[in-house]
């Protein structure tokens, strides 16, 4: 394709030279590198690679203009300031009202509160208010009841950064809860009281279990390796009643690198039939979270080291196996706010919204959003959402074109005014609902209910070609779930229509008294239409603003026009006529029952 | 001997069945002359699960006889039984003498050489009877159906109307007008087996043909054959150039010279162009799925160690060098407009496999169910692929390899990558492939017997048992096989080969673990969606005829309707 690149400050835009004069928009704070190959006699090729794993290559004629564009893609690539992300340009004209009711479309006290939190055994505190006792968490904490605010700083004193055991998820059918934490600062023998009546507190705000688990995501040698440096995990000893477990997830290097292998093998295209998956190790953590809670009814304790990646990942994914409701659309937009937002998953730092550090990067969300990919792999029928509703919180996740995910942690978000200078992701997600929703979804299905019982055996993981493999999408491809939504719509569509003309029978019925009921005519009129066509759904308007518009032609002229139809003669409309006849009488048997029983008001 | 004298203990009370699913089960065991049957008594509605004997490919035994206990308490045994189609069974049988007889019962009968004391002799379901044609159709029917652009330049002939020409043809092929009989049978002297070259598909867009053979017999000395080269000059007759795609290697077409076969060498085929694609056949294609199969029955691997198993049972890369090789032959066909002619060595494994993949991905009437079941018919079945030595023992058998490939496992296989990258595109559904991958290993139906049309016809293979195709093709069971979405398109459809896009046929090689259960509720959910709609739509909408009359209905008119009928 030959076509003109041109650059602003924040997209670069690429304009097809061709009649239809195709324009792609690649936002510059998606790009992850820009390389520029040798000069060959063609022209200085230009290889973008993005975060969200496509890849653009350029050939420009000129090899000064090439240097020229490397330059400053490289700059404008690598903002080193909040204020030049693009969310702070970026306006899509909404008023201040809109925009402040947008950010309050997710509200993470209703989500507390619809998840029944019993308020005789745990309260909101007000302890980290103006973020005093931990600078990482939200103003707002759930902690039980019957831990006194000398606990409550006394155990914070304890954790690594201040982040103390709070409230993340309460399952209201066994009354257990999810905690998350950071580390304890044990070394190699200290204690703290306050820190174990404050597990001891959670033990007892379950009043049906008789201990708890404590989960550590980290390999077992890596939390003795951190106790040399004042930190650790509890001792069984020291705290009564708690069982000490420990999952094995690799830190944030480790997952960084092995992301970096599967993207060169889709790079390569090598011809190994093997594909690296990663995000796999969770395959042991998943079971022992959802035994604890589900099963047993046991109140479970989670931390890493700090508390905010493997930490997030693993209490999200369990809030996924065990609630219906963050298989929904919204109820994933929740959860996402609830345990990667407000509890200070670093977003800015791990997905290199700014130029920093390059050791702090890695693909923690990336990994979730897998988890729930996965899940969705084994599970079709239990999600609201589909694979593009992932596809594209991965993107905003990483293109800073909303506010959502700007800056680590609350308070950072509060100092830069973030709701008031950026937009909020939820509701423009929420108004496209209809292009994220699994045709496959129904409520009442048994899947949706109750908790999902993965399984972990190694065969039932699945690269994410949707994800890793966008390079080769040009492919034409054919998308059952696109069909299926087609086809459903065009069902609902009838369906309505149905209704409406049954309504319009019954008061034609009024006034001519007599006359049979034949309400299938319209079905047999669609009976004749092709499979719908992208392009026909696309504008489902014009098929049948007819009936609706005309809604109030008069219906006295229809002795006339009954008259006048069969006259049409000619052998075409022959042919259709009498297609149409069988039609009828093969559907009026059916559909009209069909409506009598349902809807017809005699 | 007869059947029945392999049975010396036909009925075992009190025994337990395990699974996959379920749980386990007591219940009467009984072995007949073809099936294994197990019934559940105990509860008011008996339940029963019957397995052909065919269909079990390995058994295995382990007595628990301890001694010091009186014989009658002590003993016991567990016989693990592996079918063909992947399904793994145990059955713990009180007494150890009983479960060794059941043992050697089902491991003789599971065995039978002789094609007639097979089941598909014996069945005899109701609601089918043995008059009436059998199969779908014939090569003559074929060439009087198909309108093709110069189709006249093509004949049937049935030179090898006794099967002397070539055994493993059938009576009746299509091959180039102005050849003469008498050129045909010196052109199948100079082929392996008879095979010469004859016309399995020709396209519709631009008359180019696809045609298959066994490969020459050149031997050391470069021998020619005169009639064979005016054959396949008058394949190609006018155009410039064909393309020979063949299945071996250049250094193992070399190779065949030494034991007398060959390839065409550029001097005496001047017009054709010769391309090698290397295809594993035989003993490595079956090694590779007893590895796959292996892989998959132990669910205690890690990631990683499943992944080097998978990859090193090479499945996946003998997929992708079928799909990509047919992708060649259609890129001939279609885009440069040029004749093929498809060979390896004997011309009836990947030779078929190669054909009929090209023919699917060309042309839109053989991704309809009948089109689908007529090309196995005539690809396959006729075109005589032996299916009896090819599918004598699937992935578990402990029997020595003798002549076993699974050359149609790996078209089903292909068949479901092309599925699965254009869902839209089959007629049929993942289900009928299912069926036919188990019914090719044991069967009622008499389809997948023999090894070509001769000993099908010898042990009377049409007269005595019922056709598969026919009865897929029924009206009350065709539902289950076609493929809801289904949405015709006359394009070709070009699969993607990227090793990504290939993927582990779950649906066949997991069919019997928990995982599928889901995938099963999801495919019931889009049928009842279609359903709903078709409701809706109207019972007799086809996919196949849309209608532009409506589009040239006024909304006025289409409301004078609605009111008329009123």
């Amino acid at each position: 394709m030959v076509g003109t690149l041109y650059l602003s400050s924040t997209h670069t835009i690429f304009v097809e030279n061709s009649e239809a004069r195709k324009e792609t928009w690649v936002l510059h704070s998606l790009m992850s590198t820009v390389e520029r190959l040798p000069t060959n006699p063609s022209g200085s090729p230009l290889i973008i690679r993005c975060k969200n794993f496509h890849v653009y290559r350029l050939l420009i004629p000129q090899e000064k203009d090439c240097v020229d564009v490397l330059a400053s893609l490289t700059r404008l690539s690598r903002p080193e300031r909040y204020g030049e992300l693009f969310c702070f340009s970026f306006n899509p004209n909404l008023d201040k009202e809109l925009r402040e009711k947008a950010w309050a479309f997710i509200d993470l006290k209703a989500e507390f509160s619809r998840m029944g939190i019993p308020s005789n055994l745990w309260h909101a505190t007000a302890a980290n208010h103006e973020y005093r006792l931990c600078d990482t968490y939200p103003s707002e904490l759930y902690v039980p009841k019957s831990a006194s605010p000398a606990v409550i700083v006394g155990s914070a004193k304890f954790r690594s950064r201040g982040r103390l055991p709070v409230l993340s998820y309460y399952h209201r059918d066994t009354s257990a809860s999810i905690c998350r934490s950071s580390q304890p600062l044990t070394g190699f023998s200290a204690r703290s009281s306050d820190d174990e009546q404050m597990l001891q507190a959670i033990m007892k705000s379950n009043p049906v279990s008789e201990f708890m688990y404590v989960v550590d995501t980290r390999p077992k040698l890596n939390a003795m390796a951190n106790r040399a440096a004042g930190k650790g995990y509890e001792n069984e000893d020291h705290y009564t009643n708690i069982k000490l477990q420990f999952i094995g997830i690799e830190n944030i290097h480790v997952m960084r690198n092995s992301q970096q292998k599967l993207i060169d093998v889709g790079d390569l295209a090598a011809p190994t039939m093997s594909d690296f998956l990663w995000g796999l190790e969770n395959s042991g953590w998943l079971k022992h979270i959802k035994a604890a809670v589900a099963e047993d009814g046991v109140s479970v304790l989670v931390h890493c080291s700090d508390g905010w990646d493997r930490t997030a990942q693993a209490c999200s994914v369990a809030s996924v196996l065990l609630d219906p409701y963050y298989r929904t659309i919204k109820g994933l937009m929740v959860l996402i706010e609830k345990d990667w937002v407000s509890f200070g998953h670093k977003f800015s730092h791990r997905y290199s919204h700014l130029d920093g550090d390059p050791k702090e990067v890695s693909p923690v969300m990336d990994q979730f959003l897998e988890c729930v990919w996965q899940l969705m792999q084994q599970f079709p029928c239990a999600f609201e959402f589909n694979e593009r509703f992932l596809i594209q919180l991965h993107t905003h996740i990483y293109s800073c074109q909303y506010g959502n995910f700007i800056g680590n942690c609350q308070k950072e978000r509060r100092d830069i005014k973030l709701q008031e200078r950026t937009h909020c992701l939820w509701p423009h997600l929420w108004e496209n609902r209809t292009e994220y929703t699994n045709p496959l979804y129904r409520t009442d299905h048994s899947q949706t209910q109750g908790v999902l019982k993965p399984l972990t055996t190694a065969y039932c993981f699945k690269f994410w070609k949707g994800m890793y493999g966008r390079a080769e999408k040009s492919l034409t491809s054919q998308s059952p779930a696109d069909c299926l939504n087609a086809v459903r719509e065009e069902s609902q569509q009838l369906e309505e229509e149905l209704s409406t003309h049954q309504e319009r029978l019954a008061e034609l019925k009024e006034m001519k008294t007599s006359g049979e009921r034949k309400n299938t005519k319209k079905l047999s009129e669609r009976a004749r239409r092709p499979i719908p066509s992208e392009c026909e759904l696309g504008s489902p308007l014009d098929y049948f603003t007819a009936p609706t518009s005309e809604k109030h032609t008069p219906s006295f002229t229809l002795p006339l026009e009954l008259a006048a139809q069969p006259k049409t003669g000619d052998p075409d409309d022959l042919s259709t006529c009498s297609d149409f006849e069988s039609g009828v009488a093969d559907l009026s048997s059916h559909s009209s029952s069909a409506g009598d029983d349902a809807k017809d008001p005699d | 001997m007869e059947l029945s004298e392999h049975i010396k203990t036909a009925n075992v009370e009190d025994v337990t069945l395990r699974r996959p699913f379920h749980p386990a089960l007591r219940g009467t065991l009984c072995v007949t002359s073809h099936h294994l049957l197990f019934s559940d008594r105990k509860d008011e509605a008996s339940w029963q699960l019957l397995i052909l004997l065919r269909n079990i490919d390995a058994i295995e035994k382990s007595v628990e006889n301890l001694f010091g206990y009186p014989r009658t308490m002590g003993s016991s045994g567990t016989i693990t039984i592996k079918c063909k189609d992947l399904l793994v069974l145990q059955l713990e049988i009180p007494g150890m003498e009983e479960c060794l007889n059941i043992a050697s019962s089902i491991e003789a009968l599971s065995a039978l050489e002789s094609v007639t004391e097979m089941y598909p002799f014996f069945y005899r379901p109701s609601h089918l009877t043995l008059h009436g044609p059998w199969g779908l159709s014939s090569i003559e029917q074929y060439y009087k159906q198909t309108e093709r652009l110069q189709w006249d330049r093509w004949r049937v002939s049935t030179v090898n109307s006794d099967f002397s020409v070539c055994p493993s043809y059938p009576r009746a092929v299509i091959v180039p007008r102005e050849v003469d009989d008498e050129k045909l049978v010196q052109s199948a002297r100079f082929r392996q087996g008879g095979r010469f070259p004859v016309l399995s598909y020709c396209h519709l867009r631009n008359g180019m043909v696809i045609m298959r053979s066994s490969q020459p017999l050149t031997g050391a000395n470069r021998k020619r054959c005169k009639e064979d080269e005016l054959l396949l000059q008058a394949v190609i007759d006018g155009s410039e150039l064909g393309y020979i795609i063949d299945l071996r290697s250049a250094q193992q077409a070399q190779q065949a010279r030494m034991t007398g076969g060959g390839f065409e060498s550029k001097s005496c085929y001047s017009y054709w162009k010769r391309i090698n694609r290397h295809h594993e056949r035989g003993k490595v294609l079956q090694e590779s799925l007893i590895k796959l199969v292996e892989a998959c029955s132990d669910p205690s691997h890690s990631v990683d160690r499943w992944l080097s198993k998978l990859e090193n049972s090479k499945w996946l890369s003998h997929v992708h060098s079928a799909l990509s090789t047919a992708g060649l032959v259609v890129e001939c066909v279609e885009r440069d407009g040029h004749s093929v002619l498809v060979h390896g060595s004997e011309g009836t494994d990947s030779t078929l496999l190669v054909s009929s993949l090209a023919q699917l991905i060309l042309d839109p009437a053989s991704r309809t169910l009948t089109g689908f079941l007529c090309l196995l018919e005539r690809d396959w079945i006729q075109a005589g692929h032996p299916f009896q030595q090819r599918c004598a023992h699937s992935a578990y058998s402990h029997a020595r390899l003798k002549q076993e490939c699974p050359s149609f496992l790996l078209l089903l296989d292909c068949v479901w990558q092309v599925w699965r990258q254009f869902p839209l595109a089959l007629e049929f559904s993942e289900a009928l492939l299912l069926r036919l991958a188990q019914e090719v290993y044991a069967s009622n139906y008499g389809t997948f017997l023999c090894n070509n049309e001769q000993e099908r016809c010898a042990a009377g293979v049409k007269e005595n048992t019922h056709c598969l195709f026919q009865s897929l093709l029924s009206a009350d069971i065709e539902e289950q096989y076609l493929n809801p979405l289904y949405e015709p398109t006359d394009l070709a459809i070009w699969p993607s080969v990227h090793p990504q896009s290939l993927q582990l046929w779950t649906g066949l090689f997991l069919r019997w673990t928990e995982y599928a259960q889901n995938m099963e509720e999801a495919r019931e959910e889009m049928w009842s969606i279609v359903k709903e709609h078709r409701e809706r739509v109207g019972p007799d909408r086809t996919n196949k005829t849309p209608s532009t009359h409506c589009d040239t209905l006024t909304p006025f008119e289409n409301l004078m309707d609605e009111l008329t009928i009123l």
